[in-house]
């Protein structure tokens, strides 16, 4: 039966202490609580709620530093969370951890690989971990390494292998002991868009056999091709949560025109706003803080020189004429445009102000 | 408790112990082969120590080869594992309680360091003799003071492994393990220290004393030494503050 993943308002603040050369000691402090030295307190998380259906592939999309390991890292009880509450199916994570650890299967951002063991016995041993007797986890190892394209490198020591290798060789890990749910942290950072395919191929037939997948990735593609619903987290809390098809469908228009005008008043925002198929209007500069109706307040007032305007539209190249002749009529000269359509990255900006590779 | 995992995290250890056996014996036995062969051959040969030093050597070189198996055999991987390949992770999202996955580590501990004392004792008895007088009188309480020697090491081995980053390792040797070896009294019995009395005091808080000396209480009882009973007490002190201390910093290690 599919297993379910769900959190509650989950905060998480990292306290770390000054580099370890500068605090004078080399054994690390035991006890924060006696130091005196000032803590940098790193919010991570900041009321995070998730829920997600068993049987469901769902991506946590956002920037670097948005909060998405740290999410994971709750889930798989690798974080204490500073308050809140995470759940696995209905087994509280903090509460029932080795219970948990048998439903989950985690592939983490980071290779972490048994280095003194071969890629055959990482998968073995991994299986005696969860008490798999001896003729089913040989089996399903070989049955992996074949899968996973790795049975030639079967009997090598790990340390060799390419960072791709060992992506794969973590992700048939976390499947030996075919769990419930499935953690995978930027699974294709780093891979060629072959292996990039048959991970996702793999990703979507464990999927079919009933499994939950939680997967994190700043691709948007990923995103959009792969789950069937995402959260856009940021700054540590979900922003935006639904299925792709939604999220693209919240962002007014769909289209995005980001241009650049020469002498850019806040007159030529209202005429942008007037034309057809335009549904909102954002200048970027700061000193209008984005919105319209402060710019209307000080009308006439050049704004900024090259500041930029996002328009968000249901046409996009075919407003470019308009554009330009309205440009051109009011004196700002149109210096540079990019359109793109429909996609995540764009409802990332939308929400957030910032693109996604920022 | 899963004792399944246990024992698999124990096959595993196991096997990468055998996998780098040659290493291993080379780790453990040639310094203090070397030692017995330079302080016990040498140096009594040609006359600049009595015969009779022989045998007061062989309990304290058996004490530092377990201790330092020991600390070395939990600390060096934990060190490696938690800070630069990050294998342990493996371990730690096994089904099975975090404290336990450290158990196992220090389990693993004492048997590489039991291995090693009991390996020791022939081999340097094989170099040393003939004139060594070493007897086993009481097997009991020696068998109780090398499981508690074994403990302390493997247990310290944990607090250092995780206590210390990793650009420190070489500090941790000389800030740590050698004056820990000169104040131990290994190459020395403890009474020896009568004439600095204050270090003599000090050096109590040395758990390599007891351990040194517990040794020269089973093997070598015609020596001065330290009660028995008084080591056995000291090593068990040693044994549970190193474990709590140990198991402390381990979750606060693997969970951040």
């Amino acid at each position: 039966m599919a297993v379910g993943v769900r959190t509650q308002d989950l905060r998480k603040v990292y306290s770390s202490s000054p580099p370890m050369g500068a605090a004078g000691g080399f054994i690390a402090r035991a006890d924060a609580k006696g130091s005196k030295q000032a803590k940098t307190q790193i919010p991570a998380l900041d009321g995070l709620s998730l829920e997600i259906a068993p049987g469901e592939i769902f991506g946590l999309l956002g920037p670097n530093g948005a909060g998405k390991s740290t999410t994971v890292g709750v889930l798989t009880t690798r974080v204490r969370p500073t308050s809140g509450q995470a759940w696995i199916g209905e087994h509280d994570v903090w509460k029932e951890q080795a219970h948990v650890k048998r439903l989950i299967g985690v592939v983490p951002q980071r290779p972490n690989l048994d280095f003194s063991l071969t890629a055959r016995e990482i998968l073995v041993f991994h299986g005696a971990y969860f008490g798999i007797g001896s003729k089913v986890r040989n089996d399903r190892a070989d049955a992996l390494l074949e899968k996973f394209k790795l049975t030639e490198r079967g009997n090598q020591m790990v340390r060799g292998f390419s960072g791709g290798m060992m992506q794969r060789l973590s992700i048939a890990r976390a499947m030996m002991h075919d769990p419930e749910v499935l953690f995978l942290d930027e699974p294709s950072a780093g891979l060629d868009p072959q292996t990039r395919i048959l991970l996702w191929e793999i990703i979507r037939e464990y999927h079919q056999a009933g499994k939950t997948i939680l997967l994190t990735t700043h691709y948007m593609e990923e995103a959009d091709s792969l789950c069937q619903r995402l959260a856009i987290v940021d700054h540590g809390h979900v922003i935006a949560a639904g299925t792709p098809a939604q999220l693209k469908a919240s962002i007014p228009g769909g289209f995005l025109l980001r241009l650049r005008f020469g002498n850019q008043t806040a007159d030529l925002l209202q005429r942008l706003q007037a034309l057809a198929g335009v549904r909102e209007v954002r200048a970027l500069d700061a000193a209008c803080s984005g919105s319209l109706e402060s710019a209307r307040g000080s009308a006439e007032k050049t704004v900024a020189e090259h500041a930029g305007v996002d328009v968000y539209a249901d046409r996009g190249g075919s407003l470019i004429p308009e554009i330009a002749s309205l440009a051109a009529s009011s004196g700002a000269e149109l210096s540079d445009v990019h359109i793109s359509e429909p996609s995540l990255e764009n409802l990332f900006l939308h929400h957030t102000g910032r693109s996604l590779r920022d | 408790m899963n004792w399944k995992a246990f024992f698999a995290m124990l096959a595993r250890d196991a096997h990468v112990a055998r996998r780098n056996a040659i290493q291993l014996l080379m780790q453990t036995f040639l310094q203090p082969l070397l030692f017995v062969f330079i302080f016990g051959k040498v140096m009594v040969g040609s006359g600049y120590m009595p015969a009779a030093y022989k045998s007061l050597l062989l309990p304290g070189i058996i004490a530092i080869s377990m201790t330092f198996t020991g600390i070395w055999a939990v600390a060096m991987p934990l060190i490696a594992e938690f800070q630069w390949t990050r294998e342990i992770e493996d371990r730690l999202l096994a089904p099975i309680s975090v404290g336990w996955i450290a158990i196992e580590k220090v389990i693993a501990g004492m048997l590489q360091a039991l291995v090693a004392g009991l390996v020791v004792i022939p081999l340097a008895w094989l170099v040393l003799r003939p004139g060594v007088e070493i007897s086993i009188g009481t097997p009991l309480t020696f068998a109780v003071i090398i499981v508690l020697i074994a403990g302390f090491s493997s247990c310290g081995g944990l607090a250092l492994g995780c206590s210390i980053n990793q650009q420190h390792i070489g500090l941790m040797f000389s800030m740590v393990m050698t004056p820990m070896i000169f104040f131990g009294c290994t190459y020395y019995p403890w009474s020896a220290l009568k004439t600095f009395p204050i270090l003599q005091k000090i050096v109590l808080i040395n758990p390599l004393v007891y351990a040194s000396e517990g040794m020269r209480a089973t093997l070598v009882p015609q020596f001065p030494h330290l009660p028995t009973t008084a080591v056995i007490l000291a090593l068990l002190f040693f044994d549970v503050l190193l474990l709590v201390l140990g198991l402390r910093q381990f979750e606060k290690k693997s969970v951040t």
